[in-house]
């Protein structure tokens, strides 16, 4: 794979590779994170009465801002290090982006706005809802679009707004919604009791199969969309090196779905993030190197090597706290939420 | 469609094309007389991207604006509980903690739209500054955002679980984070201003000394200027706000329902008082360097068409952009240069130094200025007179100051905006000062795309702000709590009723009892 990248030496060479790797493991951490609790906004409608939804809200309330942090930085680290990518998506991708970014504050207020109504309660119930829903979408609207790839003459989109609307991206948007669907069914397991426990397992089951078609139908498609990803994956030797992917992912998804018949709390959220983690690898193994597929590689547009190090040098000293405090954040709110938390014991509201 | 923004952008740079990202002004001089005219008149995708960035970013900044100020305001609130264990602080930190979280959570989701947007509608301008800003946005993210929104969780719904001390710590990263922001954004908004460090290299800015980029000759006053506004935002709000909570009770109200309030009121007040003057010379010294490096935005300023000396200070006037001089100006002579030049017969850069296509709009220029400085003297105004009260004893009950401090609570935001007005469509032509024109920024996206995204900005910002509006309305006619029902407890002890979700109500740990699937 390293013949890709041959005109270019030392720093020039490794610097985008590492950033590559760091802006793939900051997207990993928001699609996971992120994921939930989208996924949580994603089931929010269907939870049985106020004090589901109460509680389910609760369970996401102290770390949803961190967690969209991380999307800012997806964006940001873009811009930060490879802004030729972030100069041609970005206009390519408008009306998905700016729609999710629409939904996603609705979505966000919701959570402030929602515990200050009375009458107007219902109006932040669906705000949450179809704000996690459309957010979700169109950001598996921006995956599809992306594998598809972009028109551009090196440094601009010379494409059209809608070339992003394909059925693939419409498949991409669907399935993305099932995916967290599982990621928020899972945690609302693993972080509340009782009967909204036993309805989360029902939950993740259904969304655990939809999530199994939805792959299948991705993988099976990728082949049709003329990008000639499928050689990567079924020429000799690489297919002796990639056929774990796919085969891991079917144990973790059969594991999920025993873990979740047989009761057990922490394992299925873990193994939902584990299936997640093989598909995304699978993707980065279909594309790499390009970042504006089809044809601009992470050399291509990346920052010069001065601009880089001076972004790698914060990162470095930076991000190795953000996970140690965010872990400690994680830590603070550990344990299934409390099932009566109306009223005063409601948090700070 | 895109085609078709490609057409109408192609006319407004066309003739410049190939001189696009080459050194500033002389390359661009000339023929642009009457491109400039035309674009004007067209509602293109770059005028567009233009209405939509300033309405979003307006909407955007008046909460960290906010939030900026109220974060250091809750560390000073919770500091004071811990040093005198007084429940009357500790119910003015819950209280303020909540109108925080209101503007924390529409600033958090209204600046992922901005993080976004330099990419959707700026993508020339990306391109254009990546090396160069990308890094600081970055450091942005990495060393603010998180810090923040880790210790935001903490700090709303966590003091039981971490006690005193670190939910003291919590509250000061989020202040910490909230500072650090600024610095960052700042810092990056002055190089647009005061570019430095940089070299241009096949049509784009590269990095050539990161400290000169940092600190780029107009970021350290700016940045102190705009602190201390987010700061004198605060006070100014959380002042005009108490003072509404004082003037709904009559004056024999129960004192523990008023002392919340008086208090909080007297504190941003002694704040206002002492930080205003500063803010005001602060202000003055941030203008001489605006003097120095962009003469055209000072003129602008100071309406002043011709390279003078003995400036008059024009007080009002009405610049007339076509005629290239002024209307009913009036003004007090000499002032002016003496003002910027410390000398009467100082001389002053005119508007006429350089051509039309260099100046930016005059009119939005001279009159946000105006009012900024109009808003920051009736601020010094209210500091003064609530002095005089303090001293007659009649600060909380004098209902004509009151009523003058809660008219004056959107005072810092009013500032703030006219402020960056100022800021901004005076470096016009320019996104990037001498460097980049911001009709070659935008991206080549259609018109019709801005145009549907622009007003669905416009209605949800409408209805969320609407809504916010009326949440904090309702918090603040509830007030903070009155302290009379944990008095007799012993005042140095935990709360009995803190915040937080308590530990208690937890069943079924994890583990230790499965519960079946169906």
């Amino acid at each position: 794979m390293f013949g890709f990248g041959t005109e270019y030496e030392g720093l020039a060479f490794w610097l985008p590779l590492i950033w590559a790797g760091l802006i793939a493991v900051a997207v990993a951490m928001y699609v996971i994170v992120d994921g939930f609790d989208l996924g949580v906004g994603i089931l929010f409608k269907a939870a049985r009465d106020e004090n589901w939804r109460d509680r389910m809200m609760f369970s996401v309330a102290p770390i949803w801002d961190g967690n969209e942090t991380w999307l800012i930085l997806g964006g940001g680290g873009l811009f930060a290090v490879f802004h030729v990518a972030y100069a041609v998506l970005m206009p390519a991708l408008y009306v998905p982006i700016i729609l999710m970014l629409i939904a996603l504050i609705f979505r966000g207020v919701a959570f402030e706005f929602r515990f200050k109504a009375d009458r107007s309660k219902f109006l932040w119930d669906n705000a949450f809802f179809f704000g996690s829903l459309f957010a979700t979408f169109f950001q598996g609207m921006v995956l599809g679009a992306f594998v598809q790839g972009f028109a551009n003459d090196g440094r601009q989109f010379t494409g059209g707004t809608w070339d992003f609307l394909t059925p693939f991206s419409l498949l991409t948007g669907v399935g993305l919604i099932c995916g967290y669907g599982l990621l928020g069914s899972t945690w609302c397991v693993m972080k509340t009791t009782g009967e909204l426990e036993i309805w989360a397992r029902r939950v993740a089951v259904r969304f655990l199969i939809a999530t199994i078609i939805a792959m299948g139908a991705v993988s099976l498609w990728v082949p049709f969309l003329g990008r000639e990803i499928e050689t990567r994956w079924f020429t000799w030797p690489n297919i002796a090196f990639l056929a774990p992917i796919p085969l891991i992912t079917a144990y973790l998804a059969y594991r999920l779905f025993r873990d979740l018949e047989e009761g057990r709390h922490y394992r299925p959220f873990f193994l939902a993030i584990g299936m997640f983690l093989l598909g995304y690898l699978g993707l980065g193994v279909s594309l790499f190197p390009y970042n504006v597929p089809p044809n601009l590689t992470v050399w291509d547009t990346a920052n010069t090597v001065d601009s880089q190090l001076f972004a790698l040098v914060g990162f470095s000293i930076a991000m190795p706290m953000t996970f140690a405090y965010t872990a400690y954040a994680y830590y603070v709110f550990r344990g299934k939420v409390a099932e009566e938390i109306s009223g005063g014991g409601y948090g700070y509201h | 469609m895109a085609a078709d923004g490609g057409r109408i952008r192609l006319r407004s740079t066309g003739a410049l094309a190939h001189s696009l990202w080459s050194r500033p002004a002389a390359a661009l001089k000339a023929g642009m007389t009457v491109d400039e005219g035309k674009v004007d008149m067209e509602f293109d995708a770059l005028m567009l991207s233009r209405i939509q960035f300033a309405f979003t970013i307006a909407f955007h900044i008046i909460f960290p604006a906010f939030t900026i100020g109220l974060a250091s305001w809750l560390a000073a609130l919770e500091f004071n509980w811990l040093r005198t264990g007084n429940p009357l602080y500790r119910n003015l930190f819950r209280f303020w903690v909540k109108v925080f979280a209101v503007s924390f959570g529409l600033g958090v989701v209204s600046g992922i739209v901005m993080s976004y947007q330099f990419g959707t509608n700026w993508s020339r301008y990306s391109e254009f500054t990546g090396n160069v800003l990308g890094p600081l946005i970055a450091y942005e993210v990495f060393t603010a955002f998180f810090l923040e929104a880790a210790f935001l969780g903490i700090m709303l719904f966590g003091w039981e679980r971490v006690g005193d001390r670190l939910h003291f710590f919590a509250t000061c990263m989020v202040a910490l984070g909230t500072l650090l922001s600024a610095f960052w954004i700042l810092s990056a908004n002055s190089w647009m201003q005061t570019p430095a460090g940089y070299a241009i290299e096949n049509g784009k800015a590269i990095p050539v000394d990161w400290f000169s980029i940092v600190f780029n000759p107009s970021f350290p006053l700016r940045y102190a200027h705009m602190v201390l506004g987010c700061y004198l935002t605060t006070a100014f709000a959380v002042a005009g706000m108490s003072a509404w909570m004082l003037l709904r009770h009559p004056h024999d109200a129960p004192e523990a329902k008023l002392a919340g309030s008086r208090r909080s009121m007297s504190m941003a007040l002694w704040f206002a008082t002492i930080f205003v003057p500063v803010q005001i010379i602060i202000g003055d010294l941030h203008g001489l360097g605006v003097l120095k490096y962009q003469p055209t935005k000072l003129a602008a300023i100071e309406g002043n068409w011709n390279r003078m000396d003995n400036m008059p200070l024009r007080l009002f006037a009405i610049p007339d952009e076509v005629a290239e001089t002024n209307h009913y100006e009036i003004g007090i002579p000499k002032i002016g240069s003496w003002i910027l030049t410390h000398a009467y017969d100082g001389v002053v850069p005119g508007l006429k130094d350089v051509p039309p296509e260099e100046r930016p709009p005059v009119w939005p220029v001279f009159f946000s200025f105006r009012i900024m400085v109009a808003i920051g003297f009736a601020m010094l105004g209210i500091g003064l007179w609530s002095l005089y009260l303090r001293w007659k004893g009649t600060l909380f009950t004098n209902r004509l100051f009151l009523t003058a401090a809660m008219i004056m609570t959107p005072s810092g935001f009013g500032a703030v905006l006219f402020g960056w007005f100022t800021a901004e469509i005076g470096r016009q032509p320019y996104v990037v000062y001498g460097l980049l024109r911001t009709a070659d920024a935008v991206s080549p996206v259609s018109a019709g795309a801005v145009t549907a995204s622009l007003l669905t900005f416009v209605v949800v910002y409408a209805f969320v702000f609407g809504f916010g509006s009326y949440y904090l309305a309702k918090l603040l006619r509830r007030g903070p709590d009155p302290v009379e029902d944990i008095r007799g407890e012993d005042l140095g002890k935990k709360p009995k009723r803190p915040f937080s979700v308590p530990d208690e109500g937890l069943e079924g740990k994890p583990g230790d009892k499965p519960l079946p699937a169906r």
